[in-house]
């Protein structure tokens, strides 16, 4: 990794233009901070440099003092500090700003160091472009564009190498079109602690291998698919489904823990191909679990709800809302709301609004898996941290409803309104189930689902918009990314035409509506506005909750100990 | 409105008997009577086409029988009117076209809205889509009116391949490591 920046800045000069960056800032970028491009391929933002693709090669000068007594010597045409250029480039990764450090980026030399670097990757290189799943985001496509030549004049034969090796359950190695870079085992040694990949051979019979004995399965296999700049490594469940350029991206969070990691939705005409991690240097640097990448296929799964049911036969939104007021009515003051960790922020004000306004008791479902300590917590909850922002609950989630169940057996309650959440599952038996009439909104059938007198299928998170709060407690957007399954309704939608029938005064259900009434009246959520949460999030105050018994552990950029600084932009 | 007097003309004799006219008619009926056909019977007759003529889309085979398309969808992303539509798939290893590993699952043009403009086959990496010399498509139905997979490549045919790309890949992975 690269050290921690330093506070202390250094002035460089990237062609000609100035700019001042921290101390330890590598030449790469800098320079992007100048909106110069400096190719490359071996170097990663979030892993070690080792300079093994010399595509970064820049000229590089420094000013020129006298040796003895360190005074700089001056240029007699210019008045100015002489610079001392390097007759040889260097590599702009392991380059670091050092004081009057001067960069050049489009000398011919360079250049010619691009040219020269881009043939040589080239020269082994299989013509599969066509059949090839990194065309169309490949590095070396790009570059080639760039700094390639245009035609070959390799005439000999092209090395022949693997081309469909199992690296592990999600990876595929196509040996042929690797240039060497070493990210993949960078990252598995550094960032998944899972060191199973090396080279073998030398020179043109290098060839990436795991270990003998081992696979690549660890549940960050994927990134190496993400930062292999090449198709050498693809992913066994997106390869050859879709080419990347007809892919729309939309921003949203994994929703498989409270960690919350920001990816990128790639889909076309309403279908997911695939998910990907979006950078956010605070929560996820640039990786996500592989887990959190199968997500999407929830929604086209076979147990999709698609139908409005009242009593079992199909029926309208507007004549299920008005059931379900009647059964609100019929069975006052015994009512439970079990609300959701899974879903939204803005969601869960309306779930507050909703369990407010019957006077019903609130409880959370909690799931608690195993943390890996880097992108998965304990909590596999998405916001539960939400629900308190939003003041639908005051403390954490019991492990099983024990509370619920012991009320519906004294009879205390006769109605759930269940928002997603399978009651069975979460610890209540069957028969304590049958004693209750349900009301269920959620996206797949269950035991619930199918106890249940009203069921208002609803939507996934990749059918819809929202905010969830990490266990930093940062207020993350994920944005729609594909329209509504056929028969789902909005959540939002849903929920204010159950909260206007029974009797509250909620806001319209769209997210800016919703907005203005969460800023007003939800402390902490200040003057914010849906539409104004940057892309990657905003840190809310946490210290109301700092005496909570949180289950995550320690993590990447995850402290448990510490609360968060109290800061709201 | 402004109002144009127009004056006729006044004929001569001969102009107002006609005849002069009806033999002049006369005589370009029977030029045309004794001179050779310049139309076809159409549906038995068929006209020869032009070198270069752009008529419907094909899929080709190389001389091995081999699809040569291996689904990397450019063409339907240049399509102008997005008529074709691709379902990429992949081959077997152990198929014998197991070495070009992708091919298409399903390969559909629609030429309800096909132009006939040949961006498809100039954009074709693999030069698996030609449009060829076949101009005349009809249907009852709209869904008879797109052609599949397989009416495509009885449409497309073989064509010669001066490159053989893939049996030279196929050669050297036989061949083991050349250095």
């Amino acid at each position: 990794m690269i050290a921690p920046l330093k506070p202390d800045l250094v002035t460089v000069n990237v062609d000609g233009q100035e700019i001042a960056v921290p101390k330890g800032t590598n030449v790469i970028e800098a320079a992007r901070q100048l909106g110069v491009d400096i190719p490359h391929y071996c170097y990663h933002p979030k892993l070690t440099i080792v300079g093994n693709c010399r595509m970064c090669l820049i000229e590089m000068g420094l000013p020129a003092v006298y040796p003895a007594t360190k005074t700089p010597i001056l240029d007699p045409a210019t008045g100015k500090q002489r610079i001392n250029w390097m007759p040889r480039p260097q590599i702009g990764c392991a380059t670091n700003a050092s004081p009057g450090l001067h960069i050049r980026t489009n000398s011919p030399q360079v250049k010619d160091c691009r040219e020269g670097v881009m043939e040589f990757l080239l020269l082994n290189h299989p013509l599969d472009c066509p059949i090839c799943d990194q065309a169309g985001e490949c590095k070396l496509q790009e570059q080639a564009t760039g700094y390639g030549r245009g035609y070959s004049r390799f005439i000999e034969q092209k090395n022949v190498k693997p081309k469909r090796t199992l690296l592990g359950p999600r990876v595929m190695l196509d040996d042929e079109r690797c240039i060497l870079c070493s990210r993949c085992i960078r990252f598995s040694k550094e960032i998944a602690k899972d060191d199973v990949l090396g080279f073998i051979d030398r020179g043109s019979h290098s060839t990436l291998t795991c270990f003998p004995g081992k696979k690549l399965e660890n549940n960050y296999s994927l990134n190496t698919v993400d930062i292999c700049p090449v198709g050498a490594l693809t992913s066994t469940d997106f390869r050859f489904k879709m080419r990347v350029w007809f892919l729309k991206q939309t921003n949203s969070l994994d929703t498989e823990s409270s960690v919350g990691a920001n990816t990128v939705v790639w889909s076309r005409e309403g279908a997911i191909y695939r998910i990907t991690p979006r950078r956010n240097d605070e929560v996820n640097d640039t990786w996500m679990a592989d887990s959190g990448r199968e997500l999407y296929k929830l929604v086209r799964a076979d147990n999709r709800l698609t139908a409005i049911k009242v009593n079992g036969t199909d029926s309208g939104l507007d004549l299920a809302v008005y059931a379900a007021a009647q059964i609100f009515k019929a069975s006052a003051g015994a009512i439970a709301v079990v609300g959701s960790g899974r879903s939204s922020v803005e969601e869960q004000f309306l779930t507050q609004k909703l369990a407010a306004v019957l006077s019903a008791s609130v409880s959370l479902v909690s799931r608690v898996g195993a943390g890996d300590r880097i992108l998965v917590s304990a909590d596999r909850n998405p916001n539960i941290r939400g629900a308190l922002v939003t003041g639908l609950i005051a403390s954490l989630p019991a492990q099983k409803l024990t509370g619920l169940a012991a009320q519906i057996d004294a009879g205390q309650v006769k109605t759930v309104i269940s928002i997603g959440e399978d009651l069975v599952a979460a610890g209540l038996t069957a028969a304590q189930l049958a004693k209750v009439t349900v009301v269920y909104l959620g996206t797949e059938t269950n035991a619930t689902s199918a106890a249940a007198l009203v069921v208002l299928p609803t939507l996934t998170v990749f059918e819809k918009s929202g905010t969830f709060v990490n266990q930093q407690f940062r207020l993350q957007k994920f944005a729609k990314a594909v329209p509504a399954f056929a028969g789902a309704t909005d959540d939002l939608v849903v929920l204010a035409k159950l909260a206007v029938a029974a009797g509250a005064n909620v806001p319209a259900p769209d997210l800016a509506s919703v907005w203005r009434t969460l800023a007003a009246e939800v402390a902490g959520l200040g003057p914010m506005a849906y539409a104004n949460i940057p892309d990657t999030g905003l840190l809310l105050d946490a210290t109301p909750w700092s005496a909570l018994p949180f289950i995550e552990a320690e993590a990447l950029h995850y402290q448990p100990t510490k609360p968060s600084a109290a800061v709201t932009a | 409105m402004a109002v144009i007097p127009l004056v006729r003309p006044t004929l001569t004799l001969l102009e107002r008997t006609y005849l002069p006219q009806i033999a002049s008619g006369l005589k370009t009926t029977l030029k045309h009577i004794f001179s050779p056909n310049v139309t076809l019977e159409y549906p038995e007759q068929r006209p020869a086409i032009p070198p270069g003529y752009r008529g419907v889309p094909t899929l080709v085979m190389d001389p091995n029988g081999r699809e040569k398309c291996v689904s990397c969808q450019l063409c339907e992303f240049v399509c102008p009117p997005k008529a074709i539509r691709i379902t990429p798939g992949e081959i077997p290893a152990d198929a014998p076209t197991g070495h070009v590993e992708k091919a298409p699952q399903a390969f559909d043009i629609d030429m309800l809205r096909c132009i006939y403009c040949g961006l498809c086959q100039e954009v074709c990496p693999e030069e698996a889509i030609f449009l060829q010399n076949q101009y005349s498509m009809s249907g009852y139905t709209r869904a008879e009116m797109v052609n599949h997979k397989d009416r495509l490549y009885e449409l497309g045919g073989t064509l010669p391949d001066s490159h053989h790309k893939w049996d030279k890949k196929l050669a050297a992975e036989k061949s083991g490591p050349a250095h």
